[in-house]
């Protein structure tokens, strides 16, 4: 097998998966975090701003979902098959969500009608939660396994069986950790009365991430079978966990000194460092069978083929610093406290 | 029904709703790009008036875009599990060079251009403008490559058997050049340019007829007629050279077109017809041995015909194969004709003149759009039973752990959504071009 600084292809293209895929949580976090906040602000200029906060960002946000998907599907075709067709109906429902949330951004304002206005408010917070939480399910289904028989043919439930209460579990600590993410994130972007409800806000929604964190951590710790095993053979992988969880607690102590900058790197970091123990403790597997674990989905049975991951890789090398660059200029150029003109929403 | 079908019908439904705004979004792109780098040069006020007016359709038409393009990239996985891990191997780089160059290219510098006007340079913003178009060009390119790879595989080998076999690449750039690859990504662009040209020739001269916005209306007129012009011409080139590669790379296909059957004879072209699957005969107007020339120039040139190939290798449709490209053909016809009388007008001066050629002109806004949908339903159905030619069978690549009760509910939703997305859109192009052009350089004057 092919290898690059010692380490194979399908392991490279883990990491690139899973550094698109944290990507994803931080960026698409406050995207979505922000709008599940969006019933809770009363005055209909508040819901515009909170709007505007993400206008210009949600659509180069939600490139990382589609190259995340993109290079799952590249990389490791027979996971994106079995998984996408396995979790057929939150699938579904997280993309139709998707579409009405792009709706919602967009139609919100183009109307001064109340019940205009309502409609869409309320389709964008649904929406928002919606896509927070089943993002959460479908990662708690993961970490619980399929019934994935020979050939990787999952016999499983089809309608309700991911709603186990576990995965129920990881989506609401998902919608909460997202909810902070974006509170935080609108912190920043805006001043007066909006702001002042936010700190509100926050400080009362930080408790349920708390609490929610602390109860998954325990039932993961609990019920999901093996899930030290990894970190006794490795014990310098616990520093891991070690580091979520100071950044998990280090999120009310900036937030409570008002240093929203600071928080929101923690409270992406928090984040980054749970996938990390997530992908830590589940490779090389991705999809782990239930039934036989010799029917799980690896990264070695379901990667593409050794000349593809390399053709992709160098894609990768040159197209990554490309992306960064266009982000950079994108981020710079919006920088600041938000001001609606006649280009917002 | 059986799964088959209805994963096939959920495709077909929301890539085709999905295909009438990247071609819009293309095409206008391109208009926005000659109108900005227009102001750009000249300073015109009234270019500065047409870009931001087209920017806010083209806003809408992109978003919608996007939001239904997402759909189509995981309904492989949820649906067509097999085909999935059958092509994922080829597919993948494709996809990975269409997210980080084109789609990442697009996507962040659409901000800079809806949301950037009053913060960057008029420079920095045609740039963006520039960047936009281009990755949205690209993105095409790689979407038509994943495409003609099913129509014409080329540089891959197959590994495995039954349910474990799948493509993989040994040759990248032959994978990329498949024999149909160049043909059709130009087709396709020309198909965009026309969808985009023909929407802004249709509200100019809705504005024109109605005595509105005159002068601003008859620059972006003339703009957009040029464009139609040249393309539509074209778009018979690459049209032709498109046919020539279906002849020698997918005869059942061309022979479905035409509906020609006999296995090794001269065919013939059809004006119209009908085709009667059962007793192999079309009925309409053809000129005899017109294919046969078209593709050999030759009009006693056999040509391979249907029944040259085993009944279950045949595509089923013949006759909506054979309708769908004879209505593109025809269309493709009538824009040239149509064009070229109009840059006639223009050149003898009477083009605003004449009120008819102007309607005909509001209501054409539809003919590339029906063109860019029934040339691709004829591509597709004209490939089956295949879903990769002369590979993987499409009654084979569906996902088989998915139960149709589970598409009805998605598919029942799709329908409910995207009836409310389209409606939302012909809503908001209906109230923008009411308000007309000058709405939104009128709200900047009242800021600055």
């Amino acid at each position: 097998m092919e290898t690059f600084l010692g380490i194979d292809y399908p392991t490279l293209w883990y990491l690139v998966v899973g550094l698109l895929f944290s990507g994803y949580a931080i960026l698409e976090g406050f995207d979505y975090g922000a709008g599940a906040w969006h019933l809770f602000f009363r005055k209909d200029l508040s819901r515009r701003i909170a709007i505007n906060a993400i206008g210009p960002l949600w659509d180069a946000n939600q490139v990382w979902l589609i190259i995340g998907g993109g290079a799952l599907f590249a990389g490791f075709p027979v996971m994106y098959a079995t998984m996408l067709s396995a979790m057929y109906i939150p699938f579904m429902l997280f993309l139709m969500m998707l579409v009405l949330r792009s709706a919602a951004i967009k139609f919100r304002s183009a109307e001064p009608m109340p019940w205009w206005r309502k409609t869409w408010d309320i389709t964008y917070f649904v929406s928002n939660v919606a896509i927070s939480f089943l993002l959460g399910v479908v990662l708690g289904n993961i970490l619980l396994g399929f019934e994935i028989g020979p050939n990787f043919e999952y016999t499983g439930g089809i309608f309700f069986s991911f709603l186990s209460p576990y995965a129920l579990m990881v989506g609401f600590t998902t919608l909460f950790i997202f909810m902070t993410q974006g509170a935080i994130f609108l912190l920043l972007k805006t001043e007066g009365r909006l702001h002042t409800r936010l700190t509100f806000l926050l400080k009362k929604g930080m408790i349920f991430f708390i609490i929610s964190f602390a109860i998954t951590s325990l039932y993961t710790l609990i019920f999901i079978p093996g899930v030290t095993d990894k970190f006794k053979e490795n014990p310098i992988f616990f520093i891991l966990p070690l580091l979520a969880f100071l950044a998990v607690a280090n999120v009310p102590r900036l937030v409570s000194k008002r240093n929203y900058a600071q928080a929101l790197i923690f409270s992406s970091l928090t984040m980054s460092f749970l996938l990390m123990l997530v992908a830590f403790q589940l490779y090389p597997v991705l999809l782990p069978s239930t039934l036989d674990p010799n029917y799980s989905v690896t990264i070695y049975n379901a990667a593409s083929s050794q000349k593809s991951l390399g053709i992709m890789l160098t894609i990768v090398v040159i197209g990554a610093p490309l992306l960064a660059l266009y982000f950079l200029f994108l981020y710079k150029t919006f920088y600041g406290k938000v001001k609606l003109d006649d280009t917002s929403y | 029904m059986d799964t088959e079908i209805l994963a096939r019908i959920q495709f077909a439904f929301t890539v085709a709703f999905h295909y009438i705004y990247p071609p819009l979004s293309i095409g206008l792109g391109l208009l926005m790009v000659i109108f900005e780098g227009l102001y750009l040069k000249t300073g015109h006020k009234h270019y500065e008036v047409l870009t931001r007016f087209w920017l806010k359709i083209f806003a809408i038409t992109f978003g919608i875009g996007v939001a239904t393009g997402i759909i189509m990239e995981f309904e492989f996985g949820t649906n067509w599990s097999v085909y999935s891990k059958y092509v994922g191997d080829i597919f993948g780089s494709a996809l990975a060079a269409e997210g980080l160059f084109a789609f990442g290219l697009e996507s962040t510098f659409l901000g800079i251009l809806i949301f950037g006007w009053n913060r960057v340079s008029p420079k920095v913003h045609f740039i963006s403008t520039v960047g936009v178009f281009l990755g949205s060009m690209f993105s095409a390119v790689w979407i038509v490559v994943a495409n003609s790879w099913q129509q014409t595989p080329a540089g891959y080998h197959i590994i495995g058997e039954g349910l474990n076999a799948r493509a993989e690449v040994t040759d990248f750039w032959a994978m990329v050049f498949n024999p149909s690859s160049v043909d059709r990504i130009i087709h396709v662009w020309q198909g965009a340019f026309l969808a985009g040209a023909f929407l802004v020739l249709s509200v100019h001269a809705y504005y024109l007829l109605k005595g509105r916005y005159v002068e601003i209306s008859k620059k972006a007129f003339k703009i957009a007629l040029a464009v139609a012009t040249v393309i539509s011409l074209t778009q018979l080139i690459s049209g032709h050279s498109s046919a020539d590669g279906v002849a020698e790379n997918q005869p059942a296909k061309l022979a479905a077109m035409e509906g020609h059957y006999e296995a090794s004879s001269p065919a013939d072209l059809y004006l119209f017809g009908w085709v009667n699957n059962e007793t192999q005969e079309v009925t309409g107007i053809k000129l005899p041995g017109g294919l046969s020339f078209l593709v050999h120039q030759d009009f006693e040139a056999p040509i391979t015909g249907l029944n040259a190939f085993p009944k279950e290798d045949q595509p089923g449709q013949v006759n909506a194969v054979f309708q769908f490209y004879h209505i593109m053909i025809s269309i493709g016809m009538f824009l040239i004709a149509l064009t070229l009388y109009a840059s006639y007008l223009w050149w003898r001066g009477s083009l605003f003149n004449k009120k008819w050629v102007l309607k005909i002109f509001a209501f054409s806004v539809l003919l590339p759009q029906i063109a860019n949908q029934v040339g691709w339903f004829a591509a597709e159905m004209g490939r089956q039973p295949w879903v990769v030619y002369g590979h993987l069978r499409t009654d084979e690549a569906f996902s088989q752990e998915v139960s149709s009760n589970q598409i009805l509910f998605s598919l029942i939703l799709f329908f409910v959504v995207y009836a409310i997305l389209f409606l939302l859109f012909l809503y908001s192009l209906n109230k923008k071009i009411k308000q007309g052009p000058y709405e939104e350089a009128k709200k900047n004057l009242q800021l600055a």
